[in-house]
């Protein structure tokens, strides 16, 4: 998996916020778009496109997009 | 591996009873943010949900649902042999719900009576009960119960269940018959147990303390009394879980997802469904969905979704899968060919 392909899946997951402003070191409970049901459509692409069971813990204990791609990475088989 | 298949039983008819009180998801600005809540009905798909008078309990919308039932396909009380009753809400601890609705229901003496607990799952592991109730030599017919009053156990201030959960009580009537295979594959996961729970009991017991409002996780409002759950957790659950159990019931049935005519998931959210919808590529309208009008009703959700959206649609046969998942963790699938099944219209309490 590469990190580019996995911020664009990221973004792409928010309708009001303009995808460029996402970036690897992006916090992204920072960003105004966030909610419980943004948390929920993540973990469904984590799931949808890598496999990986993403848990709430994984959510709550990440503070930028590449915290979220290094749990996701480190659980890729 | 719990598979278990069943000949010669199947469901006669079905029924469902719903509260005459609508509360509107729009109305929730005291609890999310105005500006969020359009957002947040479109995802979690619930527009109005129904709730229950203070003095009205799962068994009094099952009990209507029941004498609906017995009215619209002439069953006499004399001919049912075990009562089930599936509730997370029962009236009392003591005694059984069931019991108290044998004698509401001027069932005889001899009916055998006993409820059960799960969650929301709780309807597809009853109707297997009650399938090898109805399989066994001297038992006929058997009535399910299954009512849910969530809403005497959620919080109002509690942003993650309150614009969920609706309540409801059906009826399923189970008997031997000319009907073709069943087959139920039902799972357990025990470690779980903190993702959905109400935490006093007997293991912390219900003191004076248990009663009092805290502000708990993100600002939600919830005494020991009610209702937690961790919503990121549940979904993870449900979405790693769910779309496997049901491929693995059409592989050990020899079945494709083609060859289902109804598939009914338990009326989670929205959001949810249209994951495994996508997921399991079923066509959407084979998948019928009443949780825009009621809800989330737990465990009564199944049997509530076939009477709000099939009734008058189950003649003849079809092939009917249905699949549940919830508190425990509990969650399993079921596909039947059902015939010649009476769906009642659903009734208001």
């Amino acid at each position: 998996m590469n990190l580019e392909q996995f911020i664009e899946n990221f973004a792409d997951l928010f309708d009001e916020t303009d995808p460029d402003t996402i970036k690897a070191t992006t916090q992204f409970k920072e960003l105004e778009e966030w909610s419980s049901l943004v948390a929920l459509s993540v973990i469904a692409m984590i799931d949808e496109e890598y496999d990986v069971e993403f848990r709430g813990d994984d959510i709550r204990g990440s503070n930028t997009v590449q915290d979220l791609y290094d749990r996701v990475q480190s659980r890729v088989e | 591996m719990a598979k278990i298949t069943f000949h010669g039983v199947g469901i006669k008819a079905m029924s469902a009873c719903v509260p005459v009180e609508i509360v509107y998801n729009k109305d929730l600005g005291y609890l999310i943010p105005e500006e969020e809540i359009e957002k947040t009905i479109n995802n979690i798909g619930i527009e109005q949900r129904r709730i229950a008078a203070d003095d009205v309990m799962a068994s009094d919308l099952c009990f209507k649902a029941a004498r609906q039932l017995m009215a619209d396909n002439d069953i006499d009380p004399g001919s049912i042999d075990v009562l089930l009753f599936m509730s997370q809400t029962a009236d009392y601890r003591i005694p059984a719900t069931s019991c108290l609705l044998q004698h509401r229901l001027g069932l005889p003496r001899e009916t055998m009576c006993f409820d059960i607990t799960l969650g929301c799952s709780g309807y597809l592991f009853a109707l297997s009960t009650a399938f090898a109730y109805a399989s066994m030599e001297g038992i006929n017919r058997v009535l399910l119960l299954d009512g849910e009053t969530f809403s005497k156990i959620v919080n109002r201030r509690d942003k993650v269940d309150w614009p969920l959960y609706g309540d409801a009580g059906t009826a399923t009537l189970v008997e031997k018959g000319d009907y073709g295979e069943s087959t139920f594959m039902l799972n357990t996961d025990g470690s779980g147990e903190n993702v959905l729970k109400i935490h006093a009991g007997m293991r912390n017991p219900i003191t004076a303390d248990s009663c009092v409002e805290r502000e708990q996780e993100d600002g939600n409002i919830r005494n020991d009394l009610e209702v937690f759950m961790d919503g990121m957790d549940v979904f993870n659950f449900a979405i790693s879980k769910v779309p496997k159990s049901i491929k693995q019931l059409l592989k050990e049935t020899g079945k494709t997802i083609d060859d289902v005519d109804y598939l009914i998931f338990h009326q989670a959210n929205r959001f949810m469904m249209d994951f495994f919808v996508k997921k399991l590529k079923i066509s959407p309208d084979r998948v019928p969905y009443c949780i825009h009008k009621y809800g989330n009703t737990s465990s009564a959700s199944v049997p509530l979704t076939i009477a709000s959206e099939l009734a008058g649609k189950l003649d003849g046969v079809h092939e009917v899968m249905l699949s549940a998942f919830g508190a425990g963790l509990s969650w399993g699938a079921a596909i039947m060919q059902m015939r010649d099944c009476h769906v009642s219209p659903v009734i208001e309490y």
